[in-house]
């Protein structure tokens, strides 16, 4: 509670939280697709896109639109797609959302539901369409359970996100 | 409710300029991302030391969880085995008698095959293998099907190179960095493979559809020979998978369209072996002179 009470080691670290644990999470989100687990069909979403939706529909006022070229570029190179193509892709999302909330004349939790599916369906459609060019053959068609998927996964990552936050801004 | 606007950068000109400055910043990152993109749509290994070190940067997490994942689904398997052991062992006894008649049966074509091949003196270049490996993870995301092999450079793995497993064919090496490598899987929709149908050597091409089939389209027109339950293996055609190494099986043969599920499933597999390129001659580009002396020549 009291501020007094606290050296200021542990206000450092209470800033670091406050300033980091955005981009933490994301990048940690990014790293999911670490984990070793073979798949065979397209089914479990990226999480690092989810966070990062969140996270912007969430604090919009913590994130510039270039801060998606550098987590866009660390995604691209983890997850083995063209570099280039999530940083391209997530940026162009900010810049939807900037432009989208510029004009919005209210927002609540569905409308935030449905900004992230169409985000979502843009992300998926836009890297079938790279993967397309660059000689894949998949039909769009089998990447409607990933995408329904990723729709309903939001709503979970947004409640983490919402739970971090809670946590990132306690004293 | 209208949420106030946060964003708004007030009245003061330089908070402006930088306001409008990020845009600029942003726009253009998006610019330059995207000629990124369309320079990785026309030399796919552009990048290729960058994206390898990212590879080995990550491989050791990836590896290293595999065995913990392999554990798990390893003891399930085990005590599901151990309910049904009774039923099991009945069931393996009528197989193995089946089966010793089969290996007599293969024993003779064999010796027939050996015999058959010294009268025409073939000579076939055996496809060693370079390395054996573990295919440690894959791509998540939606359009492609990227497998992740524990092997790299430094084993001597090349872009190119044939991966296959006991079971059957898996892919090729299309990324290599020093410790780790990526394969493009046969059920990526850029992978496309020469087969032959094993029953009555009917030359066709397995495309991946990119969740996990395959799809065979005959080279002719005509009928679908296809019957389920075939099998294709590699023809060796275009000189970069070695012949006769077990692609697919045949799940659904429809009027235009046969759908096959590889043998070799990525998931399930524990060890992969990389090969070299069948004719090594097939995996180098066209020589620029060799093109223009055969160009003339017509």
């Amino acid at each position: 509670m009291s501020r007094i009470a606290l050296t200021s080691r542990d206000m450092a670290m209470k800033q670091v939280r406050r300033r980091y644990v955005p981009v933490g999470s994301t990048v940690a989100a990014i790293m999911i697709v670490l984990l070793p687990v073979v798949l065979n069909a397209p089914l479990i979403p990226d999480f690092g896109y989810l966070f990062l939706v969140a996270w912007r529909l969430l604090r919009p006022e913590m994130w510039t639109a270039r801060t998606a070229l550098p987590l866009g570029f660390l995604s691209d190179l983890v997850s083995g797609h063209p570099v280039g193509l999530s940083m391209a892709l997530w940026t162009m999302t900010f810049l939807i959302l900037d432009f989208i909330e510029s004009r919005a004349v209210f927002r609540d939790y569905w409308l935030d539901w449905l900004l992230a599916s169409l985000l979502i369906l843009f992300y998926t459609a836009g890297s079938w369409f790279v993967a397309r060019l660059m000689g894949s053959q998949a039909a769009f068609g089998v990447l409607w359970p990933q995408i329904a998927l990723s729709i309903l996964f939001y709503p979970v990552v947004a409640r983490i996100v919402v739970a971090l936050d809670r946590w990132r801004l306690t004293r | 409710m209208a949420p106030p606007s946060q964003r708004r950068p007030g009245f003061s000109r330089r908070a402006q300029y930088g306001f409008f400055l990020g845009y600029v910043v942003a726009i253009g990152g998006v610019l330059v991302s995207l000629l990124l993109v369309i320079a990785a749509i026309a030399d796919p290994q552009g990048f290729s030391a960058l994206r390898g070190a990212a590879l080995d940067l990550t491989s050791p997490v990836t590896s290293g969880g595999r065995s913990t994942i392999g554990f798990f689904t390893g003891g399930a398997d085990s005590i599901g085995s151990y309910f049904n052991a009774a039923s099991q062992n009945t069931e393996l006894k009528r197989q193995l008698k089946a089966s010793r008649q089969r290996v007599i049966e293969a024993r003779a074509i064999e010796f027939d095959n050996r015999r058959l091949k010294a009268l025409l003196k073939l000579t076939r270049e055996t496809p060693d293998e370079i390395v054996t490996a573990r295919i440690v993870g894959s791509t998540w995301d939606a359009s492609r099907r990227l497998g992740t092999l524990s092997a790299g450079g430094s084993d001597g793995v090349r872009n190119g190179q044939p991966v296959r497993a006991p079971e059957g064919l898996i892919g090729r090496v299309i990324e290599t960095g020093r410790l780790a490598s990526r394969v493009l899987l046969i059920t990526d929709g850029a992978s496309s493979v020469p087969v032959q149908l094993v029953r009555d050597g009917t030359p066709a091409l397995a495309t991946g559809r990119g969740d996990g089939t395959i799809e065979l389209k005959t080279i002719e027109v005509g009928e679908s020979p296809f019957k389920k339950g075939d099998i294709v293996v590699t023809s060796g055609v275009g000189g970069i998978y070695p012949p006769r190494v077990p692609v697919a099986i045949v799940i659904s043969a429809g009027r235009d369209v046969t759908i096959a599920r590889p043998l070799a499933d990525p998931a399930r597999i524990d060890y992969a072996i990389v090969q070299h390129v069948y004719e090594p001659a097939a995996a180098q580009p066209i020589n620029a002179s060799e093109a223009a002396r055969l160009g003339d020549g017509q």
